[in-house]
């Protein structure tokens, strides 16, 4: 077989030869109807029968992976996708640098590298489940169908997470599989492994923007995973970069259109003001601070994932070659780490000081200033946005110290430029940082659903360019009766 | 004017930075700034390997330039240039056809008779080009292959069904793909590319089939000294049998588009063969937008009605959809009757078409029709208080008016 083409013929379609490897091929069928259980539980409510217009990877070979028809989702083909392998790959890191990548698990690291696993797969399905209420409220059938194609391609990221785990983990691994389908997002006693996972996702602009920065953390931790000596782990990850960029789109399109939709309404009905939020709600648009604050939870939930500043995990991880930095092959020093520092963002005496730590243990910290520089890329684009429009307002990122939970600043109140307040100030004004209930309750009445093909709601431009070039009035979902 | 080049552009109004094209680029040839995607002109090789992984769309844009755009230039875009009548020096840029330099002349040459530069309705799909050139051709099985002729018809013209499997070849209505016929010339060289346009709507045969078809009219011409000229390409595809593989390359084409605006009426004049990508257009309309506000119009030109190819299946689509003028040149008894004759008859009709902003107008067959077409149009517009030369250019430059003839 062709390894950049995909087997469709089994259960199970991939491109890992699966019908040579009976052990696996049988574990991962055994695995199967729990997972359809699961899609069926968890998966997008009340459009389980409707044709939507997605897309499937029929080769990993750039020509061939995305090919377009209308499938209902619990037949979408989720299958075991890997790049394909780079000759003569050598561990790019950490102390094995330039040994031969593995293609077994090494037996030193297995329990951090199932960590590692598990951790990725279990963000996978979580996002599922947050999302699976979202479609009857959406604001188009485009829209609709971009959610239901991250959600598949979501459930697709955990079948390629518990392949490794099938694959290279043994009864371990079987375990460790099932109980990725038990726990659910938000369960008070078993839920989701990592915090804003377990957030809920009530609106279509939290969902644009938990696709924007939450997607885009998973982007950041796939980029370092791809790096991994473990060959199949980097294999895998290098594929679901792939689909992850569609994610990406989701989210930077879709806020962008939110806001190219508030500062036209605004434009239309001559107010000026971006700040008069009830004459602008009025429009039936959301205001752009009540945008900005919107981007303030979920950065600063986000921000959570990548974990402590100082870890001796992120460390190790590194150290032992299963993990990288982001794109750390385009990165020059010696990729070992042992002598350099890097900068790090602390609390000393009630201040944030900047302090040079062991490189080493600041891969969490180092990970998310790339994450930072690359969200603050994406803010400056929707602010290009505003400007066209020639609305007196710029949305920007908050302090990395802001809203947290995890790390450094976790025990400290900080506002959104970085000053510490007093636990009486910061509930005085967390209302001005954070969504209030009566923000909520607005966004929550605007959700109402637009169902008609080409037809969007009022509070969302349409999409420059139609997925798959297709017209603005293509209908993207056919709704089951 | 200088000579024009090709060149691949990212729309970074549309592009997220989301480096797939980056990571995919086999040569190198995409890299980035804190502010754009671009791509590097001294290395692009045109591969497409980028194409279909973007999740935007914005990767697609590839067009014919007087002086490359530096990485500079490229750099501090907001916006793509806007395409411009002649791009000449070092603004503008017009929609390229085919990547491939084979079929990109051929097509120009195709192409000649709207007399100037031309370009895509603006409510057109944006059309993907070059996914398969000669290195890497698709394989397609040959699904069938119907007679459209009459048994005892003089022309053999057949519909043929390739079928693409899993592979995914998106193609537009009005757009071509090339075939490779196997084997060499006598001097050792691969056979030259000949184009074919797609028959079938960009959905396929039947809606959601990956599949197309073509209208191949079987060359055989009796020279003057008397030998046989048998068409190598044509006679190629004519005796596929089911079950074939052959090997395409493309899609070409990003002109000769249908427009996709319900409220365009459409006027397709067209020859034997030249109605293949009026197919495309009618089956397109038929399936997605059965009461659209705009017509279509069809003047369609064959010898006898047994030499029309679709001539029985025409019969079947409504005239609410398609107003039909189906002209015969040799019936017994009566006199010769060409496209342009019967355009003539309806000069009122086109002449009301032609002033308004919704018509798009195509002509396709063989390079013979252009000028008795040509000369209706004159003669049409002459007697209804209007310059066909004013028309014609001002209809070419919106994307209105098409030429497709060989």
């Amino acid at each position: 077989m062709n390894v950049m083409n995909v087997d469709y013929d089994g259960l199970i379609p991939n491109n890992v030869g699966l019908n040579q490897d009976m052990r696996v091929k049988k574990a991962l069928e055994k695995w199967h109807p729990g997972y359809i259980n699961w899609w069926h539980d968890m998966g997008p409510e009340g459009f389980q029968q409707s044709l939507v217009y997605l897309r499937t990877a029929v080769s990993v070979d750039p020509k061939g992976w995305a090919k377009f028809d209308y499938v209902r989702m619990p037949e979408y083909k989720w299958g075991i996708l890997l790049a394909p392998q780079v000759e003569d790959r050598r561990v790019p890191f950490g102390a094995h640098r330039g040994e031969k990548a593995w293609q077994e698990v090494p037996g030193e690291y297995r329990a951090m590298l199932r960590r590692l696993v598990v951790i990725q797969g279990d963000t996978e399905p979580a996002s599922v489940e947050q999302q699976r209420h979202l479609g009857k409220t959406a604001p188009s059938l485009y829209d609709m169908r971009n959610l239901f194609q991250v959600n598949v391609e979501e459930g697709r990221h955990l079948w390629a997470m518990v392949y490794l785990l099938q694959k290279y983990f043994g009864a371990d691994g079987r375990e460790e599989a099932e109980a990725l389908l038990q726990r659910r997002s938000g369960d008070p006693d078993t839920p989701r492994m990592l915090g804003a996972f377990n957030e809920k996702t009530p609106d279509w602009l939290s969902f644009f923007m938990f696709t924007f920065f939450t997607d885009r953390d998973g982007k950041m931790q796939l980029e370092a995973l791809a790096q991994s000596g473990f060959d199949p782990l980097s294999r895998t990850c290098r594929f679901m970069l792939t689909e992850e960029a569609h994610h990406m789109f989701v989210g930077e399109t879709g806020v962008g259109r939110v806001i190219e939709r508030t500062c036209a309404a605004m434009k239309e009905n001559g107010i000026e003001d971006p700040c008069d939020i009830d004459a602008i709600r009025k429009l039936g648009v959301i205001d752009l601070p009540t945008v900005q604050k919107k981007l303030n939870i979920h950065f600063s939930l986000t921000l959570d994932l990548f974990g402590n500043e100082i870890s001796t995990n992120a460390a190790n991880a590194f150290h032992a070659g299963l993990k990288g930095r982001f794109r750390e092959d385009k990165l020059e020093d010696d990729h070992q780490l042992e002598s350099s520092t890097y900068p790090v963002l602390r609390l000393v005496d009630g201040k944030i000081v900047r302090d040079e730590t062991a490189a080493l243990s600041a891969l969490n910290m180092r990970l998310r200033d790339d994450y930072v520089t690359d969200c603050a890329a994406g803010v400056s684009r929707w602010n290009k946005i505003i400007e066209k429009y020639g609305v007196p307002f710029q949305l920007k990122l908050p302090h990395v110290a802001f809203h947290r939970h995890i790390g450094e600043f976790s025990k400290i109140k900080i506002d959104t430029e970085g000053n510490v307040l007093s636990d009486a100030e910061w509930e005085k004004r967390k209302d001005d940082f954070l969504p209030s209930s009566r923000d909520r309750d607005f966004i929550e009445n605007l959700m109402q659903p637009e169902f008609a093909p080409g037809k969007f709601a009022s509070w969302i431009a349409p999409p420059r360019v139609g997925i798959d070039n297709k017209p603005g009035d293509f209908e993207y979902v056919k709704i089951a009766e | 004017m200088t000579a024009l080049v090709k060149q691949h552009l990212i729309d970074p109004a549309v592009c997220i930075r989301c480096n797939t094209c980056e990571a995919t680029c086999p040569v190198g040839a995409v890299t980035h700034d804190a502010n754009n995607y671009v791509v590097d002109p001294e290395k692009c090789g045109f591969c497409m390997d980028c194409v279909a992984p973007c999740p935007t769309g914005s990767i697609n844009h590839f067009v014919m330039v007087g002086k490359p755009y530096s990485l500079d230039d490229q750099f501090s875009w907001t916006d793509l240039p806007p395409e411009t009548e002649t791009p000449a020096g070092d603004a503008g840029v017009a929609a390229l056809e085919a990547v491939d330099d084979e079929a990109a002349a051929l097509l120009d040459d195709a192409h000649k008779g709207t007399g100037g530069t031309v370009r895509a309705p603006a409510s057109a799909a944006q059309p993907r080009i070059n996914l398969f050139g000669r290195s890497n051709p698709a394989e397609a099985t040959v699904a069938g292959n119907f007679r459209l002729t009459a048994a005892d018809a003089s022309a053999d013209v057949r519909h043929i069904i390739l079928d693409l499997g899993t592979t995914p070849f998106p193609v537009l209505e009005g757009q071509s793909i090339g075939v490779v016929v196997p084997g060499t010339e006598a001097n050792g060289r691969p056979h030259a590319l000949r184009l074919y346009s797609v028959a079938s709507p960009r959905d396929g045969e039947r809606p959601n089939t990956n599949n197309l078809s073509l209208t191949v009219k079987r060359v055989v011409e009796t020279c003057g000294d008397g030998s046989v000229h048998r068409g190598l390409a044509s006679n190629y595809l004519c005796d596929l049998q089911r079950g074939d593989r052959v090997k395409i390359v493309g899609p070409f084409g990003a002109t000769f588009l249908m427009p996709d605006d319900p409220a365009a009426d459409i006027v397709m004049i067209c020859t034997g063969t030249g109605s293949a990508p009026f197919r495309g257009f009618t089956e397109r309309r038929r399936r997605s937008m059965p009461n659209a506000k705009g017509r279509l119009y069809l003047f369609f030109g064959a010898r006898s009605p047994q030499e029309l190819p679709y001539f029985g299946p025409l019969q079947k689509v409504p005239k609410s959809l398609l107003d039909q003028e189906l002209v015969f040149s040799r019936l017994p008894d009566r006199p010769k009757e060409y496209v342009q004759d019967r355009m003539r008859t309806r000069a009122a009709d086109l002449a009301e078409l032609l002033r308004r902003d919704t018509t798009h107008v195509y002509v396709c067959g063989l390079r013979g029709m252009e000028s008795g077409v040509e000369a209706a149009f004159e003669q049409i517009c002459r007697e209804h208080a209007m310059s066909w030369q004013d028309c014609r250019t001002r209809l070419r430059d919106e994307g209105r008016f098409h030429v497709e003839t060989y």
